[in-house]
């Protein structure tokens, strides 16, 4: 009997460790208004017999899930051409597609490769951009990204996030015997790497705003202490291990700094350390907690939460310190927040009548705005490019990850099959 | 250190008051009130002592003794300890007192609701409570260590109020 519920658990945890291999994306709203495209399938010319990465099927993804456009699937795609010449315009604008994704991969050398897109105005009957871009056979997602990138600024004005990262933190096992990961992926939750793994809790990454350093919390010192750890290399080092409370580091814009919370002199409060250690400095003076600092796009202030107004809101205060002004007044709780790459907006945690949902607050007009649906949403981040809002929230009695369009009208939910996955956190735009 | 003066005052209070009211054979209680105009430390301690017998000599491991007793719990987003934690705080007091190498350990934890950095704060203020106790009752600051884990290390599984208010504690850990 024990030895079948020996197997039993060795083959479930075989499991575990096989499912927990990537992402999957449902998209759980959709968005009226968005532009109908198609994405060919690229030509293939190589020594295999398929192309080692479907290009176009990634493309299509990730426009997809931006909820700007539309792909036409690829059954009602009724040609496949590979070059401008062999486009003809009449055919694509009756099946009333407004853009056209057309290329080709080659193999150009043993392992190595170059991807060609050309992308069409339908209706004009114009070519509005195109690339030629070398890679190895690792590279070839990111190419996709990249290509997606160029696709979404060219027809919406505005800069695509595709070729990005999302870290997040995930945890399995149960109360007993935990374990805890932080894993960095591409945007669309494919190539998860692991970067850390535990058997105490792991918190609050942040990423450096090269995308090259992820700072976060860890308990395996059985106390919190916090780390910058290099996301290639893997190495790391520990920032911050005073006395209780050492917790919620983000990055300042300029890369020297790290806004984080110190319980040191008896209660929670912000202080700013320069990423050497060499100088502390510390914002924020009051009896109630203050913590979850981060940094305006200027660097000149922080948003944080605190209770000192009797319940959980946010507040701004300048890097200099001095008093806090307090930005939310809508609900018994507001906590968590992240603000949007232009400055003007702040996504967080607004607790109202039991029920944790995301809600972006105008800084401008002071209009309070719930984007989501859930019960325990947490943790928002915005994409680089200000478009979207990752975040996690529960699904049955898992934890997993959601995103949603910054106007509300369009989500997504990224889940991994194994675990609870959450604290995501956006990577900046790769360089 | 505003808040921690408010508090302490306010705990001390609750102390002596219940100090006063859970024994009854204890009737210096009422020195403990008359001492705390002049030192609110020294009026919580004798009111403590007073209002039990002496624990040092209890038992750890045994699963009978009231120091077997290691978790207290909260309410939402309070930090407050309920008069009847606060007896048995004074029990552990009594015996980390009359034991100064033993040391202790103070875990906050909270529920799962809100942002994860916040419940680190609010577990740090529900062990710091403890702590206030434990300390306004004779225990060293030394032989005290907190941790807060905010909500990332949950004693029951689940979404409902059942396992919120049993999420929502301190763990005396020696």
């Amino acid at each position: 009997m024990t030895k079948i519920v020996k197997l039993l658990i060795l083959a479930s945890m075989f499991i575990a460790a096989h499912a927990s291999a990537a992402l999957t994306i449902e998209i759980t709203q959709g968005m009226e208004g968005a532009i109908p495209i198609a994405v060919v399938p690229l030509g293939w010319r190589g020594t295999g017999a398929a192309a080692p990465e479907n290009i176009a099927a990634i493309i299509a993804a990730d426009l997809n899930r931006s909820g700007r456009f539309e792909s036409l699937p690829d059954r009602d795609l009724v040609a496949h051409p590979v070059t401008a010449e062999q486009v003809k315009f009449q055919n694509w604008r009756m099946l009333n597609v407004d853009n056209l994704v057309i290329g080709q991969l080659e193999e150009t050398t043993a392992g190595q490769y170059s991807v060609q897109f050309e992308l069409f105005d339908v209706f004009r009957g114009k070519r509005l951009t195109g690339a030629t871009i070398p890679a190895p056979a690792r590279d070839l997602r990111r190419v996709a990204h990249y290509i997606s990138d160029l696709i979404y600024e060219t027809l919406t004005g505005e800069r695509g996030a595709f070729n990005t990262q999302i870290a997040y933190v995930t945890s399995s096992g149960n109360s007993k015997n935990k374990s805890y990961t932080l894993l960095v992926a591409d945007s669309d939750g494919y190539s998860p790497q692991t970067i850390l793994t535990s058997k105490q809790p792991l918190m609050s990454p942040s990423w450096s705003p090269d995308g090259r350093q992820i700072a976060y919390v860890s308990f395996e010192n059985k106390t919190a202490e916090i780390y910058i750890q290099e996301v290639l290399s893997g190495s790391r080092r520990k920032l911050a291990s005073f006395k209780g409370i050492n917790g919620a580091p983000t990055w300042s814009p300029d890369g020297r700094k790290l806004a984080l919370t110190l319980s040191r002199d008896g209660n929670p409060e912000i202080y700013v350390m320069t990423i050497d250690g060499g100088d502390l400095r510390r914002l924020t003076n009051s009896a109630a907690i203050d913590t979850e600092p981060v940094w305006a796009p200027d660097g000149k202030s922080l948003v944080f939460t605190s209770d000192r107004g009797g319940s959980a809101q946010l507040y701004r205060v300048s890097v200099t310190g001095g008093p806090a002004q307090r930005l939310t007044f809508d609900g018994k709780y507001n906590a968590g927040a992240d603000i949007s790459p232009d400055g003007r907006k702040l996504a967080m945690v607004h607790g109202e009548g039991g029920r944790y949902r995301i809600a972006v607050l105008d800084l401008d007009s002071g209009l309070l705005r719930i984007l989501t649906d859930g019960q325990l949403d947490e943790s928002p981040s915005f994409s680089p490019n200000g478009s979207m809002i990752i975040y996690a929230t529960g699904a049955g009695n898992r934890e997993v990850l959601s995103a949603v369009s910054v106007d509300g009208r369009f989500s997504q939910r990224l889940s991994l099959q194994a675990g609870n996955v959450r604290e995501p956190v956006w990577s900046p735009f790769g360089k | 250190m505003k808040y921690t003066l408010g508090s302490f005052i306010v705990l001390a209070l609750m102390l002596v008051i219940s100090g006063c009211s859970s024994k009854g054979g204890s009737m210096d209680g009422g020195a403990g009130i008359e001492d705390k105009g002049t030192g609110a430390d020294g009026g919580a301690v004798t009111s403590g002592a007073a209002g039990g017998s002496d624990y040092s000599s209890y038992s750890l491991t045994d699963p009978n003794s009231p120091l077997s007793r290691r978790v207290i719990y909260f309410e939402y987003d309070s930090a407050e300890i309920t008069d009847s934690d606060q007896e048995l705080l004074v029990m552990h007091a009594s015996y980390l007192f009359g034991n100064p190498d033993q040391s202790i350990t103070l875990e906050g934890h909270t529920d799962e609701r809100g942002s994860r950095e916040y419940n680190i704060a609010l577990g740090d203020r529900r062990a710091l409570s403890v702590q206030r106790i434990l300390e306004l009752n004779g225990v060293a600051a030394e032989q005290i260590t907190i941790v807060s884990y905010g909500e990332e290390k949950a004693a029951a599984e689940g979404h409902s109020d059942a396992a919120w208010r049993l999420n929502r504690r301190v763990e005396l850990v020696y």
